[in-house]
């Protein structure tokens, strides 16, 4: 199990940014750089991160789960995270989120059978003048959030 | 007060501004001359500290302590490293003012974090951003290469001979983190689990050496401080209040987003300025400091004053400066049990009150939501809250237990009539 | 010094000190969880809260420091409504299984509760239930049962060195565990039972066994290593099922390890020897202690008589107490034999140090050193409790230097090592000598070798400190060249003004000495009593032809003597070339004395009865010379025994220990060619007890003991596969042993450990050896 040449350069910028000594600190860049090239982090990915920055793999396990971001499973290709929270929940949010459901026929934290979509309710994104919102593999943020809008950006996802 | 605000602002004023995140147009507009000044004239830590005494600049991060008061805590002649940490963790639920300031005035932070640096004698700094904005952890970085690439970072600043480095650090999903110390932990490749205090972070901070950790609109006020003098900040709000404070505005309002405004500013203004409550209902409630702070009914708020003194006489706290809004469609005890949720979630599990407390309080509050609530579950809950609050690590403990005394308090016989007939009294 | 008062007593408090430690001092109990005086502070059970004055809210004891005039109320009704609070807490998901916990009856929750748990629980949700976790063969859990005071995870990252367990997860969802199902290896990890304040990791081989109340604990003493921890036995029906630690902080603190405490698993043995037997016609019969007696002794004097006393050989083992190997060489002398040894292991006899071998300080002083040189020690295997004092040390910024024969992974930080193959140690250490010469030490024995840079940075660092200590472990004890290696490591530290110590093996090492269980002047050591064979041998608790330096010639000696006499507790092996066995009572089953490593005489008395007819060894002996008429043989007890033994006591023997050697010329300087085997003793092949305790044997290290092991360039080198049967052949003998990788190891070093009884035809525990493909 290793990574790619490019996210070993990915990792090493990231473990530049801290003392010598302190490789550890650059542990939660590691795994996401380790979970985009991967898809989610299995345990064999996890140890090799751990290895990677000279740290206990419990240690880094712990941080792989301390995280919401982080996927222990298998997820599907395109991971939409809803933010549910209170303000969100005001502007619309429920409705969004019943409508993705409704539309894709799974739950919160399921898949599609296809393996195309994973649904996950998130926790305040700190965007909420802009909610309904949602995240497209963690990275992505879709603001506004309606109906129509969500149509547009799943046919977008293939 | 008209519905717009036309003042002086601190913070977000690039957004007048074509390309509001250039370092052309923050250079153009004064930007940079503050650190260049204080470079040149070496200006000693002491008058810099004083100046921000001066401003009456209070923590924008929801603690509201006064920054020349934690930054005259850095030890001064300590052998050794220092840093200086921004906590852009915004995960405050209705806060969403900060990632405004990284995406449209980056380098103003940027300045900021620089004179910290300079004034606390620091050897590198870290801006922690919330992980759920990804795409400001790279934007902000883009703007380091900026800074880095006309002088203001790395080595030999300004010709100064003083070197100095930024660098940004994401989270990744985990409200605790913003948390000072918890953000620390996070920070050195740990589980985000707050520690124990004392000893402070001025003491025992990063990797163990002395830090100071401002959230972004604080330190990002610096510059304008620097520029302007304290007094000047000072005058833009009130006494003890200097300053203007963006106000994040969410929930049933028309026009949601960012307001910077003098504190001090009637909230019934700000709520103008947010374009009133949505489709004409009537103002039900209101948590004007972010999640963690206690609701507060429309009347006591449509008379009060958006400053730290005004808000905490009213019973509530001035926070974060989110303010969300509720309005008589909204039922109370659903907007808790999503509020308890979001705490018995981010719990970071490692003190028993809390642990053990949020999930409790949540599962009962879902029960009354969902119609199997018992008579004695308020008081219930009011004893679980006053057995978690003041006995936690942390204060999201603290946080957790805010909204549920607050909603049972002044919303009562809402949570009251949800045991009894099993339903909503608001035909939401 | 602060001044503080807490419930209306006050004291003077070093500054720094927590309300908790100050109540400590004054006596009285703030309940408490995470809080452990051995561990950093965590401050996370919230059970300590106290109500401080001009405090706006109760604080946690355990992590606030005393200010001057601290007025603290630990039982006010503030600070006893916040304690009652975290206790609801901390039950309303726990599973108050009490009647089906083996905690029960000792656990602080329990214990807590009963002051501090409310009444009817006010919790009427479900419960958390939390997955079972795999720790091994040592540590059993129940995890739901467990309330998050990370003491366990401290534990691992603190004392044992290693983070086995972790806390993954968030919030309610946060559970102890290890990575994944990876087991738990520490040799400490034992000690996580201890620290659990509730039933979550409790002892696998005690699991349902008894309940705490109907165990009786006995206080003894550790037989295996060295350091002669103190631990309590805890005894039903006459039997010892489980084994605890006893403070000492002069010793083991509040540690215990593993092999400490899961050897008892051996005492219940169905190899114990019960009864005494004699070989008639080629089969065992037992036959009663009278007649035993007098076919032992009447075939001894036969030998005797015909072919003269130094026909026979006295072995014993430096696990058997003072009082017995006081007698036993007093039988052997008596009879005019002085061919008595207990140096079973070693395979170098030559040079010997003018005093008893010890560590040459007291065991507390290892924490206190500024630098070290470890001489051949596997230290984490050989004294687990040592490497864990030693790892404080380092902690305390110690610098650890290593010349050894495996790059161990000591968990802690090594500021320069030499690692050599077996036949190359005597050259590393030479390096380290020449290299203190060329920076100008005054040192007297500094052959002439080439000097590597290792050398020199480590010579440097024994030039620096103030505190400094050069050991030499069990490895340099047994190696071919000891006393080569021993002249070197006093000639450094002599130069380097450190104390030369030696970690004795095992729990009786020092006492063996001291009661003189070694040849006389013209008496054969123990290689001298298999090389020339004898015609008898009295064997007291030892197993030769495993422990040997040279297996294949103690098991040749063994087998062709006409007669030989084996004082066991167990039959197994004994019983391939005994005559006549005589069952003695184990550890545990006889009262008696240790010397430690550092001089420490320990008496203890039996915690349970000898099993079967066993009788204890010391007592045995006596009617041996009973049985021969001898005088002296008439001690009614042990401790007069121990008087005779050692008569002025712990006072006097301190003055007959020494490591002085003199007389040694060092000339093994060349490293031989080719692949040669590491013979080493693995941590549970050290005695008979640690051979028969399963669930020892069924840790990682336990396997492996029993397995051939190279590094992963050699095998590969060789075209072999890991964890796959090879063929392997030491001097013309050949077997097949499983073989696994171990990086640890140099190059061209197989280690095949001594004491492997698929092994004993190899014989010495060093020298060539060769791997084949099956
Ligand atoms: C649970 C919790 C969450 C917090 N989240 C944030 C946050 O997202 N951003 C922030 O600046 N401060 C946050 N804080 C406050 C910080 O601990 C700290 O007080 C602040 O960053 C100090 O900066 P300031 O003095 O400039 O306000 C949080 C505190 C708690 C207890
Ligand atoms: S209060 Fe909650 S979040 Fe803070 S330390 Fe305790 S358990 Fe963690
Ligand atoms: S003992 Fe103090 S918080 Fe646990």
């Amino acid at each position: 199990m290793t990574l790619s040449a490019e996210s070993l350069a990915q990792i090493d910028k990231e473990i530049a940014k801290y003392p010598a000594n302190q490789k550890q600190s650059a542990v939660m860049s590691a795994l996401r750089i380790a979970q985009l090239e991967k898809g989610w982090l299995s345990p064999e990915t996890i140890e090799f991160v751990a290895q990677y920055l000279g740290m206990p793999a419990i240690a880094a396990y712990e941080v792989a789960t301390f995280y919401n971001m982080y996927e222990l499973e298998p997820c599907g290709r395109h991971k939409i995270t809803v933010c549910t929270n209170l303000p969100c929940q005001l502007q619309g949010a429920d409705t969004v989120a019943d409508y993705l459901k409704r539309k894709l026929g799974i739950d919160f934290g399921e898949t599609t059978p296809d393996g195309r979509f994973t649904l996950r309710e998130g926790e305040c994104f700190g965007a909420c003048g802009s909610g309904p919102l949602c995240l497209h593999n963690n990275h992505k943020m879709h603001t506004h959030l309606t109906p129509e809008t969500v149509d547009k950006l799943l046919d977008e996802l293939k | 007060m008209s519905a717009t605000y036309t003042g002086t602002k601190v913070c977000l004023w690039t957004l007048d501004h074509a390309d509001p995140a250039s370092l052309e147009t923050y250079v153009a507009n004064g930007g940079y001359s503050a650190l260049k000044k204080i470079l040149a004239e070496k200006t000693p830590a002491e008058q810099i500290i004083e100046q921000v005494k001066i401003s009456a600049l209070r923590g924008r991060g929801g603690a509201g302590f006064p920054t020349g008061l934690k930054w005259s805590f850095m030890p001064r002649n300590y052998q050794g490293d220092k840093y200086v940490v921004c906590n852009t963790d915004e995960g405050e639920p209705g806060t969403f003012k900060d990632r405004d300031i990284v995406e449209y005035n980056p380098h103003q932070l940027i300045e900021g974090m620089i004179i910290a640096g300079y004034t606390l004698g620091a050897k590198a700094g870290y801006n922690y951003i919330h992980g759920e904005i990804f795409e400001l952890y790279e934007s902000w970085e883009k703007a380091l290469e900026e800074a880095r690439a006309a002088g203001y970072l790395g080595k030999n600043i300004c010709g100064s001979g003083w070197d100095y480095d930024l660098h940004a650090h994401h989270g990744y999903g985990a409200y605790v983190c913003g948390e000072e110390t918890a953000l620390l932990e996070s920070l050195e490749g740990k589980k985000g689990q707050p520690r124990f205090k004392p000893p402070f972070p001025a003491s025992y901070g990063l990797y163990g050496k002395p830090t100071t950790i401002n959230n972004t609109e604080t330190l990002a006020s610096i510059p304008w401080i620097m520029r302007h003098g304290g007094q000047a900040f000072l005058e833009l709000g009130k006494p003890n209040n200097g300053g203007t404070k963006i106000f994040s505005i969410s929930g049933h309002v028309n026009k949601p987003g960012n307001y910077e405004i003098p504190l001090g500013t009637p909230f019934a203004d700000l709520l103008e300025m947010a374009g009133g409550v949505r489709n004409g209902h009537k103002l039900k409630a209101v948590i004007p400091g972010g999640s963690s702070a206690p609701v507060l009914p429309a009347e006591i708020m449509m008379d009060c004053t958006l400053d730290f003194d005004a808000i905490a006489k009213a019973g509530s706290m001035l926070g974060s400066g989110a303010v969300i809004v509720m309005d008589e469609t909204t039922c109370m005890v659903k907007a808790l049990e999503r509020l308890s949720y979001f705490y018995f979630e981010e719990s970071c599990g490692q003190c028993t009150p809390c642990r053990e407390g949020t999930g409790w309080m949540y599962r009962v509050v879902h029960r009354i939501e969902h119609g199997e609530g018992r008579p004695e579950d308020l008081d219930l809950l009011m004893d679980v809250g006053r057995n978690i609050s003041g006995r936690t690590i942390c204060a999201l403990g603290d946080a957790a237990v805010g909204p549920v005394h607050s909603f049972i308090k002044h919303f009562r016989q809402e949570f009251e009539h949800h045991i009894a007939h099993k339903r909503c009294m608001v035909g939401a | 010094m602060p001044v503080i008062t807490i419930d209306d007593k006050e004291i003077e408090v070093a500054s720094g000190a927590t309300v908790m430690d100050a109540a400590r001092e004054l006596g009285i109990y703030i309940p408490h969880f995470c809080y452990h005086k051995k561990l950093s502070i965590a401050a996370n059970c919230r059970m300590c809260l106290v109500e401080v004055e001009k405090a706006a809210k109760p604080l946690p004891a355990c992590a606030t420091p005393v200010t001057d005039g601290m007025v603290v109320r630990s039982h006010s009704d503030k600070a006893v409504q916040a304690q009652k609070g975290v206790m609801e807490f901390l039950l309303i998901n726990h599973p108050l299984d009490c009647p089906i916990c083996d905690q029960g009856g000792e656990c602080m929750l329990q214990d807590i509760a009963m002051g501090y748990g409310g009444v009817a629980s006010r919790y009427v949700e479900p419960k958390r239930v939390v997955k079972e976790k795999d720790l091994g063969p040592l540590v059993a859990t129940d995890m739901t049962r467990c309330i998050h005071c990370s003491r366990c995870v401290r534990f691992g990252q603190e004392i044992a060195g290693i983070m086995e367990l972790g806390m993954p997860g968030r919030g309610e969802f946060t559970e102890v565990m290890p990575f994944l199902q990876h087991q738990v290896n520490s040799e400490l990890s034992g000690n996580v039972i201890d620290l659990c304040p509730v039933g979550a990791l409790t002892s696998k081989p005690f699991r349902y066994n008894a309940r705490p109340w109907e165990l009786s604990r006995r206080k003894a003493v550790s037989p295996h290593d060295g350091l002669g921890s103190n631990l309590a036995l805890h005894v039903k029906d006459g039997r010892v099922l489980r084994a605890t630690p006893v403070e000492n902080e002069a010793i083991n603190e509040c540690w215990l390890s593993d092999r400490d405490r899961y050897s008892y698993q051996a005492l219940n043995s169905d190899e114990r020897l019960l009864q005494p037997m004699v070989k008639d016609g080629g089969h065992w019969v037992e036959i009663d202690w009278h007649k035993a007696l007098v076919q032992a002794a009447g075939s001894l004097k036969v030998i005797r008589e015909t072919h003269g006393a130094e026909a026979i050989g006295f072995l014993a083992s430096p696990h058997q107490t003072v009082e017995e190997l006081y007698l036993f060489q007093k039988l052997a002398r008596a009879l005019g034999c002085e061919n008595v040894d207990f140096r079973i292991d070693r395979s170098d006899f030559s040079g010997q140090p003018a005093g008893v071998p010890w560590l040459g300080m007291p065991v507390a002083e290892l924490n206190n050193l500024d630098r070290v040189l470890l001489v051949g020690s596997s230290v984490r295997k050989e004294q687990p409790l040592v490497a864990g004092r030693l790892r404080q040390a380092v902690k305390a910024g110690a610098e650890l230097n290593v010349v050894h024969v495996a790059d161990d992974d000591l968990l802690c930080r090594v500021a320069n090592k030499l690692i050599a193959k077996p036949s190359g140690l005597v050259n590393a250490l030479a390096q380290v000598a020449k290299a203190l010469q060329e920076a100008g030490a005054a040192i007297a024995e500094a052959p002439d070798v080439a000097v590597g840079a290792e050398a020199r940075a480590l010579a440097a660092s024994l030039m620096s400190g103030a505190k400094k200590a050069v050991l030499l472990g069990q490895l340099a004890q047994l190696h071919p060249h000891a006393a080569e290696l021993h002249a070197l490591a006093q000639a450094i530290a002599k130069a380097t003004g450190a104390t030369l110590g030696v970690l004795a093996a095992s729990a009786n090492s020092v006492g063996a000495g001291l009661v003189d269980c070694l040849p006389g002047p013209d008496g054969l050591h123990a290689a001298g009593m298999f090389t020339q064979p004898r015609k008898a041998y009295v064997i007291l608790g030892a197993e030769p032809d495993l422990g040997a330096g040279d297996t294949a010639a103690a098991h040749q000696a063994l087998e062709s003597a006409e007669l030989v006499i084996a004082l066991s507790p167990f039959k197994t092996r004994s019983m391939d070339y005994a005559h006549v066995m005589l069952p003695i009572a184990a550890f545990a089953e006889t009262a008696g004395s240790f010397v430690s490593m550092e001089g420490r005489l320990q008496s203890f008395r039996a915690a349970v009865p000898p099993q079967g007819e066993a009788r204890p060894a010391w007592k045995v002996l006596r009617v041996l010379g009973n049985q021969f008429g001898l005088d002296g043989f008439d001690q009614d007890t042990a401790e007069q025994v121990l008087a005779e033994a050692l008569p002025d006591g712990e006072a006097g023997l301190k003055a007959r220990l020494g490591n002085e050697m003199s007389g040694v010329t060092v000339s093994h300087l060349a490293a031989a060619e080719g692949m040669e085997r590491l013979g080493d003793t693995p941590i549970y092949q050290l005695d008979l007890y640690t051979r028969r305790a399963p669930a020892l044997q069924a840790t990682e290290d336990g396997l492996a003991g029993h397995a051939a092991a190279a590094c992963g360039s050699l095998i590969a080198r060789l075209g072999l596969a890991t964890d796959k049967p090879v063929k392997v052949r030491q001097n013309g003998a050949e077997t097949i042993m499983k073989l696994i990788r171990d990086d640890s190891l140099p190059d061209n070093v197989v280690r095949v450990p001594g004491s492997l009884p698929a092994a004993v035809m190899f014989g010495t525990r060093f020298g060539p050896i060769s791997l084949e493909k099956m």
